[in-house]
């Protein structure tokens, strides 16, 4: 127990400062169930994004494309379900994601384009190809605008856990546990309330996803040689496998994820294709595989915490305010620990910037608008610079791979 | 046939070009236009006077924020948030500039001094990261984007707008006096009949040069660029690759904070909600299109916005504009792969004359 504390107290630690901060009035938006629905949803194109990431890099591409891809997914996802309906709406996402998943192939396997100016390039592309089609597509609609899609109507039923938490008239179990306001209990409590209830298809659709890209990278066949592709690709071709193929399968996969992560943000957060609506997170997304260890469970708490942000920022200011000590408080702990390591400067200006934090806090009701914005943004790179040094990524990944030749 | 390696390497972007203008055309033609009428219409909206004149005010700060972006590429380092390091700069400069009264010449300095140094040390923050912490350049410089962004916002609306007088409600810096403003070239060059062309186009000409020089011409150049094509045999050679990083991620946002200085004393005069944006992601595109070259990345600025300025017209003409977007993606994405295969034919080449040689000896 107290070895597992001492491994983890990182996490640990600013868990139980934010269950602390939320027995406030002021701050209880950090633990109702309301956030942490919102929390999923938006963890949910996060964890998407990062695992295409991870089937993209398993096979030793790195795609920093993903964000373009997602873009591709906003902007078919919306027209499709436009046309036809939600459903057709995510099919169009994905095959969209896919597309742009073959050119980056195509790119970075077949002619061996540097991984990163290719994504950038895709990324580039698709800001471009969407902005076109939205014109075109949407040419005789009275709302036809350069950057924005009609409404649409994203709604294919939503369902709720019965008995625990209050789905089809049943008693909520949960719902009564945080109505108690007990410490710890009820946000837990919240949490589960948040994460089962009113839970569209198209979410349940995505989470089910997860286990299963999890399932087929990890314990198929078909997966181990995927990953053997990233790791030692001469030797996987000794063995009969198709390396070119796996790779542009890794990424087209890849491509398809983040494209099903821009369908779904059209089709549950906004219900309207908008320019820019991907904001980077596609590139959060990448940042959670990372944080994860390119793994799928790593990925998926990764992108929890992001999303966690992403919510936090959306739904209350007053939220975000109580961030402020939270942030102090870690700072302060960091000091400690420095001062134990005995490095004096980094401890003194851990101290500096705790204190700082702190008369933020006590001097001011909420945190600009404008700062609140960027909550998920800063988080990732705090998070990233505190996490990614004890990381093992596929062995080849970034690195080009030609039919025949030693490395 | 013998050709040289740099004229195989031209080939490359007349390719892509090619590819760009193939494809556009099926678009158009998907979509129901005319394409030969389109391309002649855009053609001669884009060759008129004033056009010109545009063309080379829109590639000014174009062609520096490729600039900023090549310095990186040199050293194997993607600056993603050459973005909010010129907004950056350009906010901060556009704040002072407008609160000090000093003669022309020192007024001037000033500004690009304070938005030079202030977009270096945002840019530093990435190189910082990459070096003590091992957060990857890409996704520490997108975020920091968002992050600037933000702050951006908060300082134009909050700090430097209330001391505005103006019956505006729009969030913006004062105007600066007329001893910050860079004359216009037009008296100069006798064409009063044209618009402004903005005199900063000297400043990026000199910009170029000194590009080269630090880039081709000095040790500091050589490590960024040893350490950019072998990183390991750069280190044998003495190279410390921490502080090449950092210092390359400087330089690179020093260049990006001459970006803003085109536009803010040559025309726009304050910092304003509408100052142009996007011109980073523009210059990734056009130094990878001129290949970090100083003479390519002018032509490729050059013709990105020949391109920008040409397509206003089509509005007129009820054809979507945006079809210029679509052609400068295109020619990105296939000027990076028609490179690849021109360096590996050279390369294959190379290769062949080698062993021939050897085996004539």
């Amino acid at each position: 127990m107290i070895n597992f504390v001492k491994k983890h107290y990182l996490i640990i630690l600013p868990i139980v400062f934010i269950v602390l901060i939320a027995q406030m009035d002021k701050y209880d938006q950090l633990t109702t169930s309301g956030t942490f629905g919102a929390a999923i949803r938006l963890a949910i194109p996060i964890c998407l994004a990062g695992l295409g990431g991870m089937f993209s890099e398993r096979t030793g591409i790195v795609n920093i494309g993903l964000e373009g891809m997602m873009i591709m997914g906003t902007w078919f996802g919306a027209w499709a379900a436009w046309l036809y309906g939600p459903w057709y709406g995510i099919l169009a996402g994905i095959l969209g994601g896919a597309l742009f998943g073959l050119i980056h192939a195509v790119g970075t396997v077949t002619f061996q384009v540097d991984h990163i100016v290719s994504g950038v390039a895709i990324n580039i592309l698709a800001a471009g190809v969407a902005r076109f089609l939205n014109v075109v597509a949407y040419a005789d609609q009275p709302t036809q605008s350069s950057t924005q899609s009609p409404r649409i109507d994203g709604d294919v039923g939503d369902f709720t856990l019965p008995y625990l938490s209050g789905g089809a008239d049943t008693p909520s179990l949960f719902g009564y546990l945080q109505d108690l306001n007990y410490p710890f209990i009820s946000d837990i409590a919240g949490l589960l309330l948040g994460a089962t209830s009113n839970l569209s298809y198209i979410s349940i659709f995505a989470l089910v996803l997860i286990p299963v890209a999890a399932w087929v990278l990890w314990s198929t066949p078909f997966g181990l040689q995927m990953r053997s592709v990233g790791e030692l690709p001469t030797g996987s071709e000794s063995l009969g496998v198709n390396v070119y193929l796996m790779k542009y399968i890794g990424v087209m996969i890849s491509g398809g994820f983040a494209g099903l992560a821009g369908a779904y943000l059209v089709l549950e957060s906004s219900g309207i294709y908008r320019e820019g609506q991907t904001a980077g997170r596609g590139f959060i997304g990448l940042a959670s595989m990372i944080f994860g260890n390119y793994r799928p469970f790593g990925i998926f708490m990764g992108s929890g915490l992001f999303g966690y942000a992403d919510a936090l920022q959306l739904r209350s200011d007053d939220a975000v305010h109580g961030l402020l000590i939270l942030i102090s408080l870690i700072l302060f702990i960091f000091a400690i620990k420095q001062l134990i390591e005995k490095k004096y400067i980094n401890s003194s200006i851990s101290i500096a910037l705790s204190i700082g934090f702190l008369i933020w806090f006590l001097n001011s009701e909420t945190v600009p608008s404008e700062f609140v914005y960027f909550t998920p943004h800063l988080t990732t790179l705090i998070v990233l610079s505190s996490a990614s040094q004890k990381l093992r990524m596929p062995q080849k990944v970034g690195q080009p791979y030609r039919k025949g030749e030693l490395s | 046939m013998k050709l040289s390696l740099k004229l195989t390497t031209l080939l490359a972007p007349v390719f892509a070009i090619i590819v760009a203008f193939g494809l556009s055309t099926i678009m158009l033609y998907l979509i129901g236009e005319d394409p030969i009428e389109t391309f002649k219409i855009m053609y001669d909206y884009g060759k008129t006077g004033k056009s010109i004149v545009s063309i080379l005010n829109r590639s000014v700060p174009l062609y520096i924020s490729a600039v900023a972006v090549a310095v990186g590429f040199k050293m194997g380092l993607f600056n993603i948030g050459v973005e909010s390091q010129y907004l950056m700069g350009a906010l901060l400069s556009a704040a002072l500039g407008a609160a000090v009264a000093l003669p022309s010449f020192l007024h001037i300095t000033l500004i690009i001094f304070v938005a030079v140094i202030s977009s270096a040390f945002w840019a530093a923050i990435a190189g910082y990261l990459k070096v003590k912490k091992g957060v990857h350049e890409v996704i520490s410089t997108i975020m920091l984007n968002y992050i600037g962004t933000g702050i951006i916002a908060y300082l134009l609306a909050n700090i430097f707008f209330e001391k505005v007088e103006l019956s505006t409600t729009a969030p913006q810096t004062d105007l600066l006096p007329e001893t910050a403003r860079i004359p216009s070239l037009n008296a100069f060059l006798g064409i009063e009949d044209l618009p402004n062309l903005h005199g900063f186009i000297i400043g990026a000409v000199f910009i170029g040069l000194l590009y080269y020089w630090i880039v081709w011409k000095t040790s500091l150049g050589f490590d960024l660029r040893a350490t950019g094509s072998s990183p390991m045999a750069a280190k044998f050679s003495g190279a410390n690759p921490a502080r090449l990083t950092i210092l390359a991620m400087m330089i690179s946002g020093a260049f990006a904070g001459f970006v803003g200085i085109a536009p803010l004393t040559g025309y726009f005069f304050k910092y304003t909600t509408d100052f142009p944006s996007g011109l980073g992601f523009a210059g990734i595109t056009v130094a990878l299109l001129g290949r970090n070259h100083p003479v390519g990345m002018a032509l490729g600025a050059i013709l990105l916005s020949f391109l920008e300025r040409s397509a206003q017209i089509l509005d007129l003409k009820d054809v979507p504009k945006e079809i210029e977007k679509i052609m400068q993606a295109v020619i990105v994405l296939t000027v990076v792969v028609a490179y690849e295969v021109v360096k590996r034919y050279v390369t294959n080449r190379q290769i062949k004359e080698a062993s021939k040689v050897v085996a004539d000896d």
